[in-house]
């Protein structure tokens, strides 16, 4: 994928660094290693809240127990059947957000360039909103739908933006193009449905793990499985491709090769989330500008992203579950969930005077 | 590809041949655009479920005779939706502009300042606690949602030495409007018949509006009209960099407030009264500069012109694909500018922002 000699990070920039610059490197990646420890425990902490609290409301030492293989047979089912496929799901589709909606944003340099914006994500409502309200499907037959919609949209706008090579410009607004049409199929059907219809579809739109179930969870598993190290792999080129076509190039890389390349990743990343899921909103957009304000990087910091897509899609599903007396989808909470802590973000690093 | 606001180059005012071809072309596509609105207009009037003649036309808005059905319905019906296409058209057209000019984002438009999601918020709490349930009622619950999302935006992004930089706008906006969406979406799926109501008004459409609507709207328009079209100065100077503009003597944070009021005016009245329409703001701008360049002097006022081409073409259309029933502006507006939009960008070499 990428001709691209490794000396962009580590031995060679490290040697050749004054001491000062050195300390400097160093204490950035322990900001970084500390940041995802940080969200690593905290995400343990979510799923052990999520796992124990419900219906049948689970003590910390009986919920251990029951992870361990040491359960009741009430236990067993409720958390090992029920609940723990909800939260890996969450887990999963949260972090396939958050790689894929970062990686937009860093190799599109654009803040709002994530997949919702750029069409992908409306691709998938096209496809899930049609089979539910035309055809009449339910649950697998309806991600199957989304699925094909993501990625007919993806193709779509990566053929027609195509010229004699990709220009990152033309993407995007080809994307634009491509959602707005894909944003008036959903709202066209949505007009014309049976009310209750519609709002059965909405549900599906807004993004829940109420469908989340142990077959889903393991095609959705495998597909991680192969795209994730596959797409921080890719990071380094991200990181390259970042500066611009022309520096890229300059250093050896296959710009145009590359740049397939991780959008392709990308784009499947989040429509395999949306399939299982459905089109959860902002987390996409939230994590990597999260990620990049706790870790004060400049580079694209693809796993505190996708530690923090996923913490605030188990969040919100907590929130969504429990907090109200009636239970909401999580992609009405992710944003309630993700909006604030940003705002604030943007808050404090204002006064800081860092901004940006 | 320079997509984000930091590193666009500020090059392009360069004096060059290649620069000033579309400048020649401003006049000819302002007054091409002049006369294909003028064309939409008497089409707008005479075309729709019931076909009425030209002169029938003239004679309803010369000598107005209410006991003839069709000047009836050329002055009650038709007559209000082409003035309101064509004020809300020119309307999201400015305020698309100034919000891509201000954010120097091409992938802003109005709703990046939070004035949608503010709208629906304010129109579904109208609709389920205050049973609002007229369209001339959703007027006032629309704008003040939409102004009070923006000045939410505009302080979040503002606070701070540097100010609302592009990046910190765009950021606070979206997040603002994803944080109202998720109130918007979780009454909607408590409360059937509010989302029964909402999901109508969530299509922008120009039918079942009278002159009172757009008479409500039109100071805000005027006032937000006219303070973006004297903007177009100022822009230029922002889109080199903030650093550059303060050089040429811009007062950029004065610029960005202004600009910021302008658009709350314009797209804030316009979906209050017709709704969310999403894809004029956004492209219309990048249709204007591909035509005549990259002075905002010019753009502003090509992209007030074309939007109602658009607006109008697309209300025309939606009146007759679908007979005797109609489809809403706003749909057709993206099923017919989304191609021709994708055309556009595919052929010129693009200008960047």
């Amino acid at each position: 994928m990428t001709t691209f000699a490794p000396a962009a990070r580590g031995t060679l920039a490290a040697r050749v660094g004054t001491p000062s610059v050195r300390r400097v490197r160093r204490h950035a990646r322990t900001r970084t290693a500390t940041v995802c420890v940080g969200l690593v425990v905290a995400l343990a902490v979510a799923s052990g809240v999520a796992l124990s609290l419900g219906d049948y409301p689970l003590p910390l030492a009986e919920l251990l127990a029951t992870l361990t293989g040491q359960g009741t047979t009430a236990s067993n089912f409720i958390v090992l059947g029920l609940r723990l496929p909800r939260v890996l799901t969450g887990i999963l589709v949260g972090a396939c957000f958050g790689l894929s909606g970062t990686t937009f944003q860093c190799l599109l340099r654009n803040p709002l360039a994530s997949p919702d914006i750029i069409g992908i994500s409306y691709g998938a409502s096209a496809g899930g909103v049609l089979a539910i309200l035309l055809l009449g499907w339910s649950g697998l037959l309806v991600s199957g739908a989304a699925l094909g919609g993501a990625l007919l949209a993806a193709t779509l706008i990566y053929a027609v933006a195509y010229r004699g090579g990709l220009s990152g410009y033309r993407f995007v607004l080809v994307g634009v193009g491509v959602s707005a049409l894909m944003v008036a199929v959903v709202n066209y059907l949505m007009t014309r449905a049976e009310v209750f219809e519609a709002q059965a579809a909405l549900v599906w739109l807004t993004g829940s793990l109420n469908g989340a179930s142990a077959g889903q969870l393991r095609t959705l598993a495998l597909a991680c499985l192969v795209l994730v190290p596959l797409l921080l792999l890719a990071g380094r080129t991200l990181l390259v491709l970042q500066l611009g076509d022309d520096v890229a190039a300059s250093v050896g890389l296959r710009v145009e090769a590359a740049r397939l390349a991780v959008i392709a990743l990308a784009v499947v990343l989040a429509a395999v989330a949306t399939a299982a899921a459905g089109p959860v909103g902002f987390v996409a957009f939230v994590a990597g500008p999260v990620a990049k304000r706790l870790t004060g990087g400049s580079g694209p910091s693809l796993v505190p992203a996708a530690l923090v897509g996923a913490l605030v899609v188990v969040v919100s599903d907590v929130a969504g579950q429990h907090l109200l007396p009636f239970q909401l989808p999580v992609g009405v909470v992710t944003a309630a969930v993700g909006a604030p802590y940003l705002l604030y973000l943007l808050i404090r690093s204002n006064r800081a005077g860092v901004g940006g | 590809m320079a997509l984000t606001a930091e590193r666009s180059a500020p090059t392009r005012r360069t004096p060059s041949p290649a620069g000033r071809a579309p400048a020649r072309r401003t006049t000819p596509v302002l007054l091409l655009a002049g006369l294909a609105l003028l064309l939409l207009v008497l089409a707008s009037l005479a075309i729709g479920a019931r076909s009425i003649g030209f002169d029938t036309v003239l004679d309803a808005l010369t000598a107005y005779d209410p006991t003839s059905a069709d000047q009836l319905v050329v002055v009650t019906s038709r007559l209000p939706r082409t003035v309101l296409g064509l004020l809300v058209g020119a309307a999201l057209g400015l305020a698309g502009c100034v919000m891509q000019g201000v954010t120097r984002n091409p992938l802003a438009d109005p709703g990046v300042l939070g004035v949608n999601g503010g709208a629906a918020l304010a129109i579904v709490l109208g609709i389920s606690v205050f049973g609002v349930s007229s369209v001339s009622g959703y007027v006032w619950f629309a704008f003040l949602g939409a102004a009070g999302a923006s000045v939410l935006v505009y302080s979040v992004a503002a606070l701070g030495r540097e100010g609302a930089t592009p990046v910190k706008l765009a950021l606070a906006g979206a997040a603002v409007t994803a944080f109202f969406g998720a109130f918007t979406t979780a009454l909607l799926l408590s409360d059937q018949s509010t989302f029964d109501q909402f999901r109508f008004w969530q299509v922008g459409s120009l039918n079942g509006r009278d002159l009172g609507v757009a008479a409500r709207v039109l100071p805000f328009l005027l006032v937000g009209g006219v303070l973006a079209l004297v903007l177009g100065r100022s822009l230029n100077s922002l889109a080199m960099g903030d650093d550059v503009a303060r050089g040429l003597g811009a007062r950029v944070g004065l610029v960005r407030l202004g600009s910021a009021l302008a658009v709350v005016l314009l797209s804030g009245a316009a979906t209050a009264a017709v709704g969310p329409v999403g894809f004029v703001g956004l492209t219309i701008p990048h249709v204007a500069r591909t035509l005549v360049g990259n002075d905002y002097r010019r753009i502003l006022p090509a992209s007030m012109l074309l939007a109602p081409v658009l607006l109008l073409a697309a209300d025309v259309v939606g009146r007759v694909v679908a007979r005797p029933g109609e489809v809403q502006v706003a749909i057709v507006t993206a099923v017919l500018g989304a191609p021709v939009f994708v055309a556009l960008v595919r052929r010129h070499r693009l200008a960047g922002l």
